[in-house]
């Protein structure tokens, strides 16, 4: 049972971190009323972004390179979501639309430009990657420490820690409070002097933040290098934790836990007696399944903020 | 009023296909390629010999029937997102009946098709549209969903029930398959097939459904308003649940179309085909009617063919190129209330 737990666990955060992180900001950017399909491309955009910087700054910044390339991913994100956030908070863009031409531009704009700069497919794998490590004194407790803290990486924890600050911050700040009253009823807030405009762009560009620092965490530690097919459908995941976490930062980051250990469980699972008969193709389709069966009512019903993906037009009905 | 609003019907997509051209220009200068160069190499890709122009047809097929696929559930307020998952069932579904069966041809193919269309119907369609009906579940999340669990399913059925552990079926019987030797033959052996008919066919029954039927004036009823559709005794339930499954209906065609007709076999997909995601677009430039349906759908089928010959190879243009532009002008098409603010402001100065 201990080594069972020893393999699966570190796996699980392994997998989880991208998609905790990315379906955060998916909670910001919904709980202010803005639809986000887009998570995929902000992914896509911020896999590109820390790969082709970590590609091209692995000579100077030595082993700082992949922290680095992450916050580099995480501007360019910031800045990417803007364009989602324009059209759907100031032109009243539909959301969904504007959000499935968020993902069709970053792997647009993402492959192109890979083809231009290194005149292939893909790029090479870097160099300066994530690796695991040890966490100093936690990793000496008996029995906790093996399991949780050892030969993990560090951006798993940076993940939990950050679901927690989101809780904090949506639940226990003025700001947050103001965030998803916009979210919930944007005239109710516009009369209390809530600028609705600003919090929805601030929200966006969270969820840009948080999806480029996704991507980026993704394709540091998971895959390595930048191609068409790095990120397929992790931010589609992500989409899903928020919605079976019910839009709530800790039950996203609890989805995205639970969808983690699914993917890993496919991983793993042939090593373990037991496991090793579920078909594979059952631990691939779990998470989208659940969370159907989640919207549906059969697992505590999901209720999404009541204005999300209405454009506020100032002075309608 | 209603003039203007034709008027901007028309001249909205075309100016968001104009903006979306020339940013494509300037992202070519950016990148330190020449944009006549890379338009004229895109055009000879889709237009430069019968060949490509019966690529180019090809391409366009399944393009027209996703975009019908998402308009028509548009047309009662629907967003059917999930036409990626409903192509690769109809897929599935068609290439299955294809291989499975024994029959001459005039059975054999109607039913192959049908059964793409009824797979692409039940799945796109009934599911969705039952839980979105019935207990309220936003559709769009529901079909996003449905297009992973497709895209595994259909995975887990072809290298386990279809074959054996293999990552692509057998070619289907010549009884149940589109290509025709004649379109072929006059456009240099093209994979052209017989399916830009059935594609053309389906645009008309869409129209005629949403224009000439009681049915279509109920799903534009509810499309405008749920409650007072309900209010003046109309169905709504039954009215969201057949009009997904009409939509999912021509997504699964659209599978068909690439199953019976392009490929004749059906593959492992390590990803989506990116069909259903273009229909979004292809319905959106072509604000959910039918024949602007086809016309995008052939704008895109350019594109797409254009891009993939001698753009990369002669003017050195990534393919993507082209991804970027269509996302561009879904941008512009989405965000079309400033395209009309702006063309408001120029007919207010003109006065």
């Amino acid at each position: 049972m201990f080594e069972v737990l020893q393999s699966i666990i570190p796996t699980v955060l392994f997998y989880s971190a991208p998609l905790i992180l990315t379906a955060l900001g998916g909670v910001f950017s919904e709980r202010s009323g803005v639809v986000n399909i887009g998570l995929e491309g902000l992914m896509v955009m911020g896999a590109f972004v820390g790969i082709v910087f970590n590609l091209t700054f692995a000579d100077v910044f030595g082993m700082w390179t992949p922290w680095i390339s992450i916050l580099v991913a995480t501007a360019i994100g910031a800045i990417f979501s803007i364009i989602h956030a324009v059209a759907s908070v100031t032109f009243y863009a539909n959301q969904v639309v504007s959000g499935v031409a968020i993902n069709m531009l970053a792997l647009g704009i993402g492959v192109y430009l890979t083809k231009v700069w290194y005149d292939k497919g893909q790029t090479d794998m870097v160099t300066q990657p994530f690796y695991t490590t040890n966490i100093p004194v936690l990793s000496d407790i008996p029995f906790i420490g093996p399991i949780f803290f050892q030969g993990v990486y560090i951006t798993s924890y940076l993940a939990i820690v950050l679901a927690f600050v989101a809780w904090y911050v949506l639940y226990k700040t003025p700001f947050g409070l103001r965030l998803r009253a916009v979210g919930e009823h944007p005239m109710a807030a516009d009369t209390n002097g809530i600028k609705v405009e600003k919090m929805r762009y601030i929200a966006v560009i969270l969820s840009g933040v948080l999806g480029g620092l996704g991507g980026s965490v993704f394709a540091l530690t998971i895959a390595s290098n930048f191609s068409h097919s790095t990120i397929v459908g992790q931010g589609f995941m992500a989409l899903a934790a928020v919605i079976f976490g019910k839009w709530h930062p800790l039950g996203a980051m609890g989805a995205a836990l639970f969808f983690g250990l699914a993917q890993s469980l496919s991983v793993v699972s042939a090593g373990i007696p037991l496991l090793s008969d579920i078909p594979q193709v059952l631990l691939l389709i779990a998470p989208y399944v659940l969370t159907i069966l989640a919207l549906a009512g059969f697992i505590g019903r999901a209720e999404a903020p009541r204005a999300n993906g209405v454009p506020y037009i100032k002075g309608g009905r | 009023m209603t003039s203007n609003n034709k008027l901007f019907g028309i001249l909205v997509p075309v100016i968001s296909v104009i903006i979306g051209l020339l940013a494509g220009a300037v992202i070519m200068l950016l990148s330190g390629h020449n944009p006549i160069e890379g338009y004229a190499a895109l055009w000879a890709g889709a237009f430069g010999d019968a060949y490509t122009i019966g690529e180019t047809i090809r391409r366009s097929t399944p393009l027209i029937l996703t975009g019908l696929a998402v308009a028509f559930a548009f047309k009662s307020g629907l967003f059917n997102i999930g036409a990626e998952g409903q192509v690769i069932v109809g897929w599935l579904a068609a290439v299955w009946v294809g291989l499975a069966m024994d029959a001459p041809m005039i059975i054999h193919l109607p039913l192959a098709i049908l059964a793409g269309a009824v797979a692409g119907g039940i799945w796109g369609g009934f599911l969705p549209g039952f839980l979105k009906a019935k207990l309220g579940v936003h559709e769009v999340i529901i079909t996003i969903m449905m297009n992973y669990i497709a895209l595994f399913v259909t995975n887990e059925i072809i290298r386990s029930v279809l074959t054996d552990q293999a990552t692509s079926t057998e070619a289907i019987a010549g009884t149940a398959s589109l290509a025709s030797p004649w379109l072929q033959s006059i456009t240099f052996y093209s994979r052209m097939h017989y399916g830009i008919l059935i594609a053309l066919f389906a645009a008309f029954v869409m129209w005629f459904i949403i224009e000439r039927t009681t049915y279509g004036y109920e799903l534009k009823a509810v499309g405008y308003n749920r409650h007072a559709s309900n209010y003046s005794g109309m169905n709504v339930s039954k009215n969201i649940i057949l009009s997904m499954v009409i939509g999912g209906a021509f997504a699964g065609l659209a599978g068909a179309m690439e199953g019976l007709g392009t490929y004749g076999s059906i593959s492992v997909m390590s990803g989506f085909t990116n069909l259903g995601f273009d229909g979004i677009a292809v319905a959106l430039l072509g604000s959910n009617n039918a024949l602007g349906v086809v016309l995008a759908g052939l704008l895109f089928g350019v594109l797409k063919e254009g891009a993939g010959g001698e753009m990369p190879t002669g003017a050195g243009v990534p393919t993507e190129l082209v991804d970027i532009i269509i996302a561009l002008i879904i941008f512009f098409v989405a965000s079309s209330y400033i395209i009309r603010w702006v063309l408001l402001r120029f007919k207010k100065e003109e006065k």
